[in-house]
């Protein structure tokens, strides 16, 4: 090594140590407020909105929407950037400035860090009257986003076949789940349960399980203090119901070749018994069976087979929160179009959600669960950020795919050890991560 | 020697006109010249490689999370980590799986250098096929191949053409999941290979397998001793480019699998680390030490097969 090349490594590690110290946005935009606009006919400007509906932006959904919006405010043009990776592309743009003047707040946004990405708006005393699901964005009492619509996670399943197979009353334990599925097994063709294990996130949404066991609202804090995989722990046991029913041999063949879009028409021409998703899931799978030319009514849904005094519980939880780019220009046209999408539009009743109104009725799709008295409750998510802390510190990824899809694998005998030590190994990374986080 | 060549040009050109000795100025612009000409390749080669390299070794020496605003510097501390936690180099073992498979590729591609190198009947076309699949978008690839070995897919079917009724889930156990991982790579990267092989095989004078054939050898040592030797750099960059890819194999098994059933390799976990659990200082750190890794492993191939120049004539 000549004395050049030790002087340009120098320069170049210097370089590296320097760099760190110029990151990131500054903060002086910090607190900024995106106020209701008094008069909608004055405010201008164009906004981007940014979403993850791609499939509304192509098939010109969302530009239906904006033309309603521009009924009430003729001077906002609004446009649409639709991202399909929406979690990664935006992480990196929230890098600059430049992230849209609406966008959904990704989940890796620490929640401390909202004032500085987003406009506030509004105090949550005041918006906790309104609207429902207003902690889950609190940041010292100032609320930063809004989610258009609410879901509740459940099992969508096909009427005709469950009742093919025998089965006309919502299993209540998860043992009575299980013999209802191997019901389903032996009496008709149908897959009782699809994993869609190579979408991977499909298997996420076994992390809603929580508080629907138990019927706790205050689910998410015992995630963020006690051991989610104790004995009787929500997660556990629903961990447990998605490993025996993959034991059982009651899902697809090859769960590593599953496919998400395919499973829609199949569940609705009764290939396929049940799955375990969201409320959200279900106007798709009506939209197939009428692409497929069978009845969308065959499309129910019901709660986890768990209750508490004798009642279901169902947790209702909002989708992504739209929020307004604290660097926005038009912070007046990006509030106003908040407002108006969670207010107004169609947007929650053509998705059949649940409307964050708290004064609004419960979808159509719900009326069983308002007959058979499922109780809907909303989780206390005050200690969500630390769960979300927890979550990346302890590497277990509650909200990401591998640990439920290592647990099919176990499952399926493709992966060695015991479902007690492979959950135990969860919550103990999980409670060394709250050891080293501290409380 | 090259000085002699230099002034002998120079004092061909100056036969125009005024034979003005260069001023400061000329000689200035003379010198500057050929810098102008590299302003673009640096600026790429600054921005798009050297640029993010300097900031990955920053991030990798922070707490970074990936879009907080906020880092600390915390030294060593990811460095620390990486060594200290084995399960990160755990999926080192699959990349026995790509290593295995790279041998299988390169043997391929040198026996189809090798026989379309010489006369055959539909060379161009052939030649063709073999390189096609190194054009097709790798994002292509994988979802073909999820379709390809689905249960009652491609493969199962091509299979129960010849009366083999396999019924196996081909993804569903680790060591056939990563076999077949390992097989879409060698159908892709055969082409490249193979088209490098081809090159090296061509630039063989033609005379040699003339004189070789009037010596009465075969096409087994035609290949033995004239073409093997010939193509020796060309090989040993292949090997080395082989395991350095089998080390850092991503975009197929993540696309196809994203990891699961045992087929996560080094740079799918980096990726988890940065972007599942927001941990871009360790992963940055992770990347390090891959580089590092891939590098001293070159730097051994080199020292034991030292790139000694080839003489066939």
């Amino acid at each position: 090594m000549n004395r050049r090349t030790v002087l340009s490594l120098a320069v170049v590690v210097s370089a590296a140590l320097l760099l760190p110290g110029c990151t990131g946005t500054g903060g002086s935009s910090k607190g900024a407020d995106a106020k209701a606009p008094d008069d909608p006919s004055k405010v201008t400007g164009t906004i981007k909105v940014l979403t993850v509906r791609t499939d509304l932006v192509q098939d010109g959904t969302m530009k239906k929407y904006a033309a309603e919006f521009n009924k009430t405010y003729p001077k906002v043009k609004v446009e649409f950037e639709a991202l399909t990776n929406y979690e990664a592309e935006v992480k990196i743009r929230m890098n600059t400035e430049n992230y849209g003047d609406v966008l959904l707040i990704p989940a890796v946004i620490k929640k401390a860090d909202y004032p500085r990405f987003f406009a506030s708006l509004g105090t949550a005393a005041e918006r906790g009257k309104k609207y429902r699901f207003t902690d889950y964005t609190t940041v010292d009492g100032k609320v930063y986003g809004q989610s258009p619509i609410g879901v509740a996670p459940g099992f969508v399943y096909n009427k005709r076949i469950w009742k093919e197979a025998g089965v006309t009353e919502w299993p209540t334990t998860p043992a009575e789940f299980i013999q209802d599925l191997k019901a389903i097994k032996a009496k008709t063709d149908a897959i009782p349960y699809y994993t869609n294990f190579a979408a991977g996130w499909t298997l996420t949404s076994w992390t809603y399980v929580d508080g629907a066991v138990h019927c706790d609202p205050q689910a998410t804090t015992e995630l963020a203090d006690g051991d989610p995989w104790a004995k009787g722990a929500d997660l556990r046991v629903g961990d447990t119901l998605l490993h025996d029913i993959v034991k059982a041999g009651l899902v697809e063949k090859d769960p590593t070749t599953s496919n998400w879009e395919e499973s829609k028409p199949r569940t609705a021409k009764g290939e396929i018994a049940t799955q375990w998703l969201g409320t959200w899931a279900i106007v798709q799978f009506r939209d197939a069976a009428e692409k497929a030319g069978v009845n969308p009514d065959d499309i129910g849904f019901m709660p986890f087979p768990s209750q508490t005094d004798g009642k279901f519980c169902a947790t209702v939880a909002p989708d992504y929160n739209q929020a307004v780019n604290v660097h926005s220009k038009h912070k007046e046209a990006a509030r106003a179009w908040i407002d108006w999408f969670t207010d107004k539009s169609t947007y929650g009743r053509d998705n059949l959600a649940i409307s964050p109104l708290k004064n609004a009725s419960m979808p159509e799709v719900l009326k069983p669960y308002e007959e058979r008295g499922v109780k809907l409750i909303e989780v206390d998510d005050s200690k969500g950020a630390r769960v979300k802390q927890l979550d990346s510190d302890s590497e277990v990824g509650i909200y990401a795919p591998e640990y439920r899809q290592n647990l099919v694998d176990l499952a399926r005998g493709a992966r060695k050890g015991s479902l007690d030590s492979f959950l135990g190994d969860l919550s103990k990374r999980w409670t060394d991560a709250q050891k080293n986080l501290g409380s | 020697m090259t000085d002699t060549t230099q002034k002998a040009a120079v004092e061909v050109i100056p036969a125009a006109p005024a034979p003005a000795p260069a001023t400061r100025r000329t000689r200035l612009r003379r010198g500057v010249t050929p810098w102008l000409f590299l302003v673009a390749p640096l600026a790429l080669l600054i921005t798009f490689t050297y640029a993010p390299i300097v900031n990955m070794l920053a991030y990798s020496f922070t707490d970074w999370d990936g879009v907080s605003p906020v880092l600390h510097y915390t030294g060593t501390e990811n460095y620390q980590e990486v060594f200290t936690r084995p399960d990160l180099f755990e999926v080192f073992w699959v990349s026995g799986y790509y290593l295995a498979a790279s041998a299988v590729q390169i043997v391929l591609a040198l026996y189809f250098a090798t026989v379309l190198s010489f006369n055959v009947r539909f060379r161009n076309f052939f030649k063709g096929v073999l390189f096609f699949p190194y054009l097709i978008n790798g994002v292509a690839i994988g979802f073909v191949f999820l379709y390809f070995f689905q249960d009652g897919g491609t493969l199962d079917s091509v299979l129960s053409l010849f009366g083999v009724h396999t019924d196996h889930a081909w993804l569903g156990t680790p060591a056939s999941a990563n076999t077949s991982l390992a097989g879409v790579s060698v159908w892709r990267y055969l082409g490249l290979n193979f088209v490098l092989f081809l090159g090296a095989i061509q630039s063989i004078p033609g005379e040699l397998y003339e004189a070789a054939e009037l010596d009465g050898a075969g096409r087994w040592h035609q290949f033995r001793y004239i073409i093997a030797p010939g193509i020796k750099p060309v090989l040993t960059l292949t090997v080395i480019l082989s395991i350095s890819g089998s080390l850092s194999v991503f975009e197929i098994p993540y696309i196809m699998t994203g990891g699961a059933t045992g087929t996560e390799t080094f740079v799918i976990q980096t990726v988890n680390l940065a972007f599942r659990f927001n941990k871009t200082g360790l992963a940055s750190a992770a990347a390090v030490v891959l580089l590092l890794i891939i590098l001293l492993v070159t730097w051994v191939q080199r020292r034991l097969v030292p790139d000694d120049k080839v003489d066939l004539v």
